[in-house]
């Protein structure tokens, strides 16, 4: 059994992330609307207010420095006047507004840009909320998309997928793995496009305004992009150590709480404390170098952004003292650069969140691919109603090739007999009732059920006439009633109840105080005893021709065990029955006894014969038997 | 409960908290100045035209801004320090306490749900600490500083950002409930359709046979379609949460430009002081979002902090004697082991486990103890090494109750072998060695053989430095069993328990090992619990437990002929088959 395959290279994670986007395509209307929305909302609210907000700064301003001057006077004669008193800074920044000298603030142009401001924000939050509501709801879906993908496929693999894979592993593909993609298309569908867009208008807007400041901004770019750099490398390998470190304690833990009788029975206490401050305490100092490397992170780009702020600001206003740029457009400006700063970061952020995504989808995609069953043969055909009549005709069977599970097995059971499996661990009991339920297919050979050959059945056919009862009783968290109808597809309460009463359950169920509603959960207190009847009326309702039984090999209490023989024995009755066999009772009893080992049929007959016999049999029989 | 768990554990961080929140105080003061340095950069540079006093102040900013960027870096620091120092406390608070509790108290919470509560748990309150003590004084302080510089510069002017604070706080409050709510509601949906999945997975055969696939996907699809719903429930939210933070602020940006411009026609502000109050409602703006992520991470740490304060607050049902008494002597002189009138009865549980259960083995004496699933076998083993302690009666080791024994002499003195064999990861040898860590290789081979684990240990490629996986499952059940026989042989208890712990073996290997058990063990008082009649027919004695109750008690042929629950066990005996 291989563990599953883990292969990262780089054109198998692009392959991945080429399919995740192909699932997206449905949703290409909403997409494009999402980026229309997301367009139209930057171009509003991020590239064309900050322009307004600066020409409002400069209204007032104007109206600032206007009101000093006597009124009648032209705003050249103010410009020249300054000149000629040697102010020629203030002379400057004078020219770079509409100057009315003697006039206040011209409130009417305020009022016009107030209002193109608020016209411009309305825009901006209506289509914001449309654009992400929008691309929220494709997230969700393309998330429910795969889940329902994964859901189906589950109903699809062979039984053998189960068994090769550890249970918590493919548990870990349909919950965590998902909700991680889920997190990282949350993070960038529709995210990418207003981030585009921004870093676009805004960089246009910047040359717009002033080339030299534009350049000025682009110029500290590598800085902020080395300084990020080097401190993501340096956080990140502090990460990778933390997560070893918290990696091996959590080890630790697990095996320590495992084995946790064991430490007291073993006098190990003080070992395993030691053991967990030493792992502990590496897991301190690795997550606060970590937290030191990646938490100096936001001061410093804090500080490459201030830097720039400065620079701005101290260039803008130069350039304003030498009359090329207006305050408000300085203003505007920065406002621009923030954004440009910003959005690039967050730009960033989102490739390393859909890495992540894109990792986790590979995975859940790897189970997706996974080798299906094989499809009911399409002219399959039906069963009249089943008598039972099963025959194994020279079966052979291997999990994987060259290592044979069973070797050329055959027998023949008339309708109602039972037959006894019996041999060590092994020896192939649990594989021959695997391929008459056809979980597996046989390698060669053929299966008769009715003298059909079951691989020419719908296999669900196939279930339908027969019954299974397994020993490790497995019941899902629901009402008692529900998991005895489970055997049924349309199960009545009465039909429920009858079932009950024939497999010995009626009696307990009572004395519940919920009865048949009793939700079984880890905590519903019914016996393991009771667990198994519960398996025997499901088995009951189902009413199969043919029964799979699995005797348990350990006894539960001595009560529930006698009901459990007298439940198993009704349901045998009439029924063509395979019982892999633990108990003498059972198998002397049975029509017929095959013996295996290795694979093989090693000895068969009935009780009688195989003890005249006088082989492994017979021995076996003699060591068990109670001496009286 | 989360106040009361971390005022508990940051009593030692007091002082490292303390510096971080002072350095956050000169961060916060730092970029604060920014803006009001920048207004007078415009309203005394720009406006009288002076580029000296442009390029003077640029040089002031550029000395604030290193300022912040240090303090910053040393307050994540410290920050960091206190949190992780924290976490780690917990962490180690809860291993231990761990440790303390009985084997049924393990139980009850699930070792899974331990190792959750000992790792993610506290990596949950991690989180929301070292959010808060990062943020902790600079979300508040950034807020206040804002309004304070504000109104420094002008009163009027500072209701728009005074006013913004209410209305964004209430904004973000309302849509967090509302948040909080939906996630109350996710959760389970979550849980139940993970256990769907894993219900699914375990149960494949089950589903298969009864040909159930469309109901399990119908039930699957059910809890998905809830969860769907309920999901998009939150991205909606968030879908408005943000751009209405972005509106209301926009729209105090507004009111600045408008109120500012009449404050500036007035001649009451100056222009660079418009520009200022823009930059204060972005601080302002930031510092509420900064602290709402800090509340959103509250209710999950406070879910987190239930989890484990249950187990802090889970008082260790066995515990060590303050005064104990002299330990009982070594393997040299034979230790008996008595049980009196014992009973024990779970928490809470409405019939007794065992009641009324007299038993003694004297050294050199072997009793076994059979009986059905649930008749209480293993507890009774259990209350020896005081895994559990009677609820009456007493369990006596060389005549001393094992409460008065120090636990330490007790384990030294009492040597069980569980019915579960598990290993640990680590070689053989390591193995062996967690029995008695200074044993030779010399003593290492001998429990083996006795164990009947020689054959198989020499044959596994690296012999005793063979690696074993976690819980051994690279061996064979019956592998495991005699490494874990082997292992406690190392110990050389006075009293051996064997709770059957020779399920997996081989009638051949069973008998050759009793055997070989029977010589080492000869001075030994020993207790075999097993399910099958060969282990225990050769016993001095065999104890019928049904129920929890002593039904029968003899040698086999005695109880045979006269016992009927023994008799129905001998009957009910599952097959053992030796390879024919």
């Amino acid at each position: 059994m291989t563990a599953p395959t883990t292969e990262d290279r780089p054109a198998v994670r692009v392959r991945a992330g080429r399919r995740l986007l192909a699932q997206l395509a449905p949703y290409r209307v909403h997409l494009v609307a999402v980026a229309l929305t997301g367009l139209v909302g930057v171009l509003a609210g991020t590239v064309a207010a900050p322009a307004v907000l600066g020409r409002a700064t400069d209204v007032i301003f104007a109206g600032a420095v206007g009101a000093g001057y006597p009124p009648g006077l032209t705003a050249e004669e103010v410009v020249e006047r300054e000149h000629a008193a040697g102010n020629h800074g203030v002379a400057e920044v004078l020219g770079t507004v509409d100057l009315v000298p003697g006039r206040g603030v011209d409130l009417a142009a305020l009022g016009r840009l107030a209002a193109v401001l608020l016209a411009l924000y309305a825009v901006a939050f209506v289509l914001s909320t449309v654009q992400e509501r929008m691309a929220a709801l494709v997230v969700r879906r393309v998330v429910f998309d795969l889940r329902e993908a994964i859901a189906a496929k589950l109903t699809r693999l062979p039984v053998a997928y189960f068994d090769s894979y550890p249970r918590g592993e493919l548990q870990s593909r349909l919950t965590n793995d998902v909700d991680n993609v889920q997190q990282a298309l949350q993070k960038s569908v529709g995210v990418v496009f207003t981030k585009v867009f921004v870093i676009v208008g805004v960089l246009v807007m910047m040359f717009v305004i002033s080339p030299l400041l534009a350049v000025v901004v682009l110029a500290t770019l590598p800085l902020s992009g080395v300084v990020g750099a080097v401190i993501a490398r340096r956080a990140e390998r502090r990460y990778a150590d933390q997560w070893a470190a918290t990696g091996e304690l959590a080890g630790h833990v697990e095996e320590t709480y495992a084995g946790h009788q064991l430490v007291t029975v073993l006098g190990r206490r003080r070992q395993v404390v030691e053991t967990f401050d030493e792992c502990n305490e590496r897991t301190f100092d690795s997550g606060l170098r970590g937290q030191v490397s990646s938490g100096a992170m936001e001061p410093a780009m804090l500080l490459v952004g201030n830097l720039t702020y400065i620079l701005i600001a101290v260039v803008g206003a130069l350039r304003v003292v030498s009359g090329s740029l207006s305050i408000g457009a300085v203003q505007a400006f920065a406002q621009y650069a923030g954004h440009f700063g910003n959005n690039a970061g967050m730009l960033a952020a989102v490739v390393g969140e859909l890495q992540s995504g894109i990792a986790s989808a590979r995975r859940v995609y790897e189970l997706l691919d996974a080798e299906e069953e094989e499809p009911d043969r399409p002219a399959a055909e039906r069963l009249a109603p089943v008598r039972g009549r099963v025959v194994f005709d020279r079966v052979s069977f291997a999990y994987t090739p060259g290592v044979p599970v069973l070797t050329d097995v055959s027998f023949t059971v008339e309708p109602g007999q039972t037959v006894a499996v019996v041999g060590p661990t092994g020896a192939g009991k649990t594989t021959l009732a695997n391929l008459l339920l056809r979980f597996h297919e046989p390698e060669s050979g053929r299966i008769l059920l009715d003298d059909t050959d079951i691989a020419t059945l719908p296999r669900a056919e196939v279930r339908r006439a027969t019954g299974l009862v397994l020993q490790d009783s497995w019941l899902f968290a629901g009402t008692i009633a529900d998991n005895i109808a489970y055997g049924q597809a349309d199960a009545t309460r009465a039909d429920v109840v009858a079932a009950a009463r024939a497999a010995r359950v009626d009696q307990f169920v009572r004395a519940l105080p919920e009865g048949y509603d009793t939700v079984l959960g880890e905590s519903a207190g019914i016996s393991a005893g009771e667990r198994q009847l519960v398996t025997v009326a499901r088995a009951f309702v189902a009413d199969p021709a043919i029964l799979v039984l699995d005797e348990a090999t350990s006894s539960v209490d001595s009560r529930s065990e006698v009901l459990l023989q007298r439940a198993m024995r009704s349901l045998r009755a009439g029924r063509t029955c395979f019982v892999i066999a633990h108990r003498l009772s059972t198998i002397r009893h049975a029509d017929l006894i095959l013996l295996l080992d290795g694979g093989r049929i090693v000895e068969r007959g009935s009780h009688e014969q195989l003890v005249a016999l006088d082989g492994a049999y017979a021995r076996l029989y003699a060591s068990h038997a109670p001496t009286p | 409960m989360l106040t009361g768990l971390l005022r508990a554990h940051l009593r030692p961080y007091r002082r490292t908290v303390a510096v971080a929140s002072v350095l956050q105080v000169v961060e916060v003061v730092a970029l604060l100045l920014l803006p009001t340095t920048n207004a007078a950069v415009i309203n005394d540079g720009v406006v009288s035209g002076d580029p000296g006093v442009i390029a003077s102040l640029g040089a002031l900013m550029l000395l604030v801004a290193v300022v912040a960027v240090v303090a910053g870096i040393a307050s994540v620091s410290y920050g960091a320090r206190a949190a992780l120092g924290l976490s780690r406390d917990l962490r180690s608070a809860v291993f231990r306490r761990v440790l303390e509790l009985s084997d049924h108290q393990v139980g009850r919470f699930g070792g899974s749900s331990l190792v959750t509560r000992t790792i993610n748990d506290v990596q949950q309150i991690e989180r929301l600490v070292l959010a808060g003590f990062t943020t902790l004084a600079a979300a508040p302080l950034t807020c206040l500083g804002s309004v304070v510089l504000a109104v420094n510069q002008d009163v009027p002017l500072s209701a728009v950002p005074v006013a913004l604070i209410p209305v964004m706080a209430v904004l973000t409050w309302v849509v967090l409930i509302r948040m909080g709510r939906l996630y109350a509601r996710i959760q389970p949906r979550v849980e139940l359709l993970n256990r769907i999945l894993g219900e699914q997975i375990s149960g494949v055969r089950t589903v298969r046979a009864f040909v159930r696939d469309d109901y399990e996907l119908a039930r699957f699809r059910r809890t998905d379609a809830e969860l769907f719903r309920l999901s998009l429930g939150t991205g909606r939210l968030m879908a408005t949460l943000f751009p209405a933070v972005m509106l209301v602020s926009n729209l105090a940006t507004v009111a600045i430009v408008w109120f500012g411009g009449l404050r500036v026609g007035a001649g009451a502000v100056r222009i660079g002081t418009v520009n200022a109050f823009v930059e204060y409602l972005v601080y302002i703006v930031w510092s509420i979002m900064l602290t709402t992520f800090v509340f959103i991470t509250i209710p999950r740490a406070a879910v987190s902090a239930r989890r484990i304060r249950e187990v802090l607050d889970t008082e260790p049902e066995v515990t060590a004697p303050s005064a104990p008494a002299a330990p009982p002597p070594g393997a040299g002189r034979g230790v008996a082991v008595e049980l009196r009138g014992v009973e024990f009865r779970y928490p809470g549980a409405a019939r007794p486990a065992l009641s009324a259960v007299d038993l003694s083995a004297g050294p050199g004496e072997t009793v076994a103890i059979v009986g059905s699933t649930g008749s209480g076998k293993t507890t009774l083993l259990n209350l020896v090494l005081r895994l559990a302690d009677t609820t009456a009666g007493s369990v006596l080791v060389d005549g001393t109750d094992v409460r008065d024994l120090d636990p330490g002499d007790l384990t030294r003195t009492v040597g069980l072998v569980p019915q579960r064999a598990l290993l640990f990861s680590g070689t053989v040898a390591d193995n062996l060695r967690h029995g008695r860590p200074r044993a030779t290789e010399a003593e290492l081979w001998h429990a083996l053989e006795v164990a009947q684990a020689a054959e198989f240990v020499a044959r596994l490629e690296g012999g005793l430095d063979a690696p074993v996986a976690q819980g051994g499952a690279t061996l064979s059940g019956g592998q495991r069993q005699r490494l874990t026989i082997a292992r406690t042989l190392l110990r050389r208890p006075a009293v051996y328990l064997f709770d059957d712990c020779f399920s997996a073996l081989d009638a051949t290997t069973e008998a050759d090992l009793r055997a070989a058990l029977a010589v080492e063990t000869a001075a030994a008082a020993v207790l075999v619990v097993a399910q099958r009649v060969d282990t225990v027919r050769d016993a001095d004695r065999i104890v019928v437990l049904d129920e929890g109750r002593v039904v029968g008690s003899g040698r086999h042929e005695e109880l045979l002929a006269g016992n009927e629950a023994y008799r129905e066990i001998v009957s009910s005996q599952p097959v053992r088959l030796v390879a024919p």
